[in-house]
């Protein structure tokens, strides 16, 4: 398929791997930003074809994996009430919450909807005036704009039944959160090429100054990831610390002006909570006082609800690059994609999950090959 | 006289006669209360569709000849919505369904059961064109649909039309075709390309629409399976792959083998609008549906042999040799990626569900 195909050829990425193993003399710990990415390096196997001195951390960008529990508790609790139909995208579906998931309420009656894009879901609004529609906006900068684009839609056509239930993080502050804890192992970031689609890249420049890390802004192809590393291990070894852009085909520096007019009208900078990570300040967007009309949380009365975290499940710090899944005791045992604890073994981008999929039977296979030798 | 004259008159307007309409264009619950309506609703839409010796009895029960060997037996229900989809619709799944579980067991089709269950208000001319399409796919599959079954349920109980076929065959041969046939060693041949049923639906279902109409790939499989029969190829296994896809195919079939299933990405055909939607929508299509497509586990020797018998019928002109069984201390399947690494094909724990981003 043209434009995919030339991104995952044999050929390229044998000799990006090459390039890599030739200009690496330390290690190295470079953490991929976005779950999406995490995805493709798992389910390539490109950590395969790196030199053992360079370590992959995954990072916090799964929005499905940060959405913390008492969102998740939030929307179950909205979708539960007779009146509503709740749209989802439909990798939220399975999060678990404090009691069950989007699915297991829906199997208990509630109308619950799978939705491409926020706009499906106000179209169902308009369609069913008699029922309150509300959408799980949840996501990065990357689904912001269309989630800004319903709501600004719904007030300008006076759709009174539509409200969404937001839970959006940013990305920058997660960074910065990541390289000022006191056991950040992070040396250099791939940053997630579709979130400065939209944002552009000038957002790193002070955090690659103040830490002296290299931030590659990267696509998700296994040729631009291995490119994005290559860039990233080349300003390392020359103790370089810059903004790069690898995922020039789809970046600008400074983004997609007219989406980040749309989400600055409708969206405020707030301090959000992270799902295993905590509250980081001026890390999400909630809705601007103009449009708090279509607050799901005070149209249905959960603003005030809040819940703690499973203490078993490691998710912030594999999300934090600390550790790696299989350092959980419970992963793969007490925690699998069909009874997770946390939400970094749900959908296909968690980290978790990505090990479980594609790695679970190595691991048995190697302790199996040990045993016998 | 005037009286009675006017008796006879109120007489007449007061015969409200209660019969029953019997000229619905709809499916109400008279259709199944066993009553001449039912009778009716048999006798214009059903049996002249499916018209053959055993059904022309009217009794419950067919009688089937057999010769010798032994009988395959098998069932399945059918509750796809939309009913009709681009290729296809529920009677063409109803019809090969059954007759490719029956050809997976190396069996000839002789005989099928048809039992519907009708929401009241269905439209006949709904049930009419499953009706057709069944007979349609039942005829291309050389099988009839030999006794069958009708119930109505009350409306909001059912989706319009569940089927529910089953169907005999008749096993021909001395072959065990089974997970536990399967050797180290084996080649394992793919019959076509993957993913196009289950986003056929997707796109039906969700609205999504492309540039071109991906239509499902639903085809009776006996034809092929009775030709490598034929041909006296050592067949092995044999699995459609229907629900869960290939990789779900292959991991239940590494698992009960206990054996190593390696298959390379680059042999396994998926159409480039299948790829593209799945792209999108961040589906793999070794985990989609398919309803026309199976996969043959054959010693390595007689492999292009068996591709040869293969790419003569037109519902598996595309067949590929995918991969080969080894011995391994894990029962696991691998897939050789594009890019020229290794990964684990793991089961996945529900309906593959799209992505946010």
């Amino acid at each position: 398929m043209k434009f995919v195909d030339e991104y995952r050829d044999q050929a390229k990425a044998e000799s990006l791997a090459q390039a890599i193993a030739r200009i690496t003399t330390s290690p190295w710990s470079i953490m991929e930003v976005c779950g999406g990415q995490t995805h493709s390096i798992v389910k390539y196997g490109l950590d395969e074809l790196l030199p053992k001195d360079i370590t992959l951390l995954h990072g916090p960008g799964c929005p499905v994996c940060v959405t913390p529990l008492e969102l998740i508790d939030k929307a179950l609790q909205i979708a539960a009430r007779p009146e509503v139909i709740f749209c989802s995208f439909g990798d939220m579906l399975r999060v678990p919450g404090s009691g069950g998931d989007l699915f297991s309420v829906k199997a208990k009656g509630a109308d619950v909807r799978i939705v491409y894009s926020p706009l499906d879901a106000l179209k169902i609004a308009r369609d069913n005036p008699a029922r309150q529609v509300v959408f799980f906006a949840v996501g990065f900068e990357t689904t912001a704009p269309a989630n800004a684009m319903a709501v600004f839609q719904a007030h300008a056509q006076k759709v009174p039944n539509f409200s969404v239930l937001v839970s959006h993080v940013l990305v920058p502050p997660a960074i910065e959160a990541i390289l000022s804890a006191p056991d950040n192992r992070t040396q250099g970031f791939l940053a997630a090429g579709h979130v400065c689609t939209v944002m552009g890249y000038e957002e790193y420049f002070p955090l690659v100054q103040k830490f002296h890390v290299p931030i590659v802004v990267t696509g998700f192809e296994p040729v631009d990831i291995l490119q994005g590393i290559l860039m990233c291990v080349e300003q390392l070894e020359q103790g370089r610390a810059e903004v790069a852009n690898q995922y020039s085909r789809s970046v600008v520096r400074e983004g997609n002006r007219p989406a980040q007019a749309l989400m600055a009208k409708v969206f405020r900078v707030v301090a959000r909570k992270w799902r295993g990570v905590g509250e980081i300040p001026g890390s999400g967007y909630a809705l601007r006082d103009e449009f708090a009309a279509f607050d799901a949380e005070s149209r249905f009365g959960v603003a005030g609800y809040h819940v703690d975290e499973d203490s078993e499940c490691i998710a912030g710090q594999v999300l934090r690059g600390v550790k790696k899944p299989q350092e959980c005791p419970a992963f793969g045992k007490r925690c699998t994609p069909d009874r997770p604890l946390g939400a970094t073994m749900v959908s296909s981008e968690g980290a978790c999950a990505a090990y479980y999929q594609y790695r679970r039977h190595e691991q048995t296979t190697q302790a199996a090959a040990g045993k016998r030798s | 006289m005037a009286d009675t004259k006017a008796d006879k008159s109120d007489l007449n307007f007061d015969l409200n006669c209660p019969v029953p309409i019997t000229n619905q264009d709809f499916v109400t619950l008279a259709h199944g209360g066993g009553g001449r309506m039912m009778h009716n609703l048999l006798e214009r839409v059903v049996i002249p569709a499916f018209g053959n010796q055993p059904l022309e009895s009217r009794h419950d029960g067919a009688v089937l000849a057999v010769n010798k060997g032994r009988l395959a037996f098998t069932t399945d229900s059918y509750v796809v919505h939309p009913l009709f989809f681009p290729g296809g619709d529920i009677g063409t799944l109803a019809v090969t369904g059954t007759v490719n579980d029956l050809a997976m067991c190396g069996a000839r089709p002789i005989g099928l059961s048809a039992g519907f269950i009708l929401e009241e208000g269905l439209p006949i001319a709904t049930l009419e064109r499953v009706v057709a399409s069944m007979a349609r796919t039942a005829k291309a599959a050389k099988v009839n649909i030999v006794t069958g079954d009708t119930k109505v349920v009350d409306r909001g109980k059912g989706d319009g039309i569940f089927v529910n076929t089953a169907g005999i065959g008749v096993v021909e041969h001395n072959l065990v075709i089974a997970p536990t046939s399967v050797r180290p060693g084996d080649a394992i041949l793919l019959s076509g390309d993957v993913g196009r049923h289950g986003v056929a639906i997707m796109a039906v279902r969700e609205g999504l629409q492309f540039e071109t109409t991906i239509e499902t790939d639903c085809a009776p499989l006996a034809a092929p399976v009775l030709a490598l029969l034929e041909a006296g190829i050592e067949v092995h296994c044999l699995r459609d792959l229907t629900r869960g896809g290939l990789a779900t195919t292959l991991i239940e079939i590494a698992e009960s083998s206990r054996l190593h299933v390696g298959i390379r990405e680059r042999d396994i055909a998926v159409e480039e609008n299948v790829c593209g939607a799945c792209e999108i929508l961040g589906l793999d299509p070794l985990y989609l549906a398919n309803e026309g497509r199976f996969i043959i586990f054959v010693p390595a020797a007689q492999a292009d042999r068996a591709l040869q018998v293969l790419r003569a019928h037109p519902v598996s002109g595309g067949a590929t040799r995918i991969g080969d069984v080894s011995e391994s201390p894990a029962a696991l399947v691998t897939l050789h990626s594009r890019i020229g690494t290794r990964r684990i094909l793991d089961m996945h724990s529900g309906e593959q569900l799209p992505r946010i981003c």
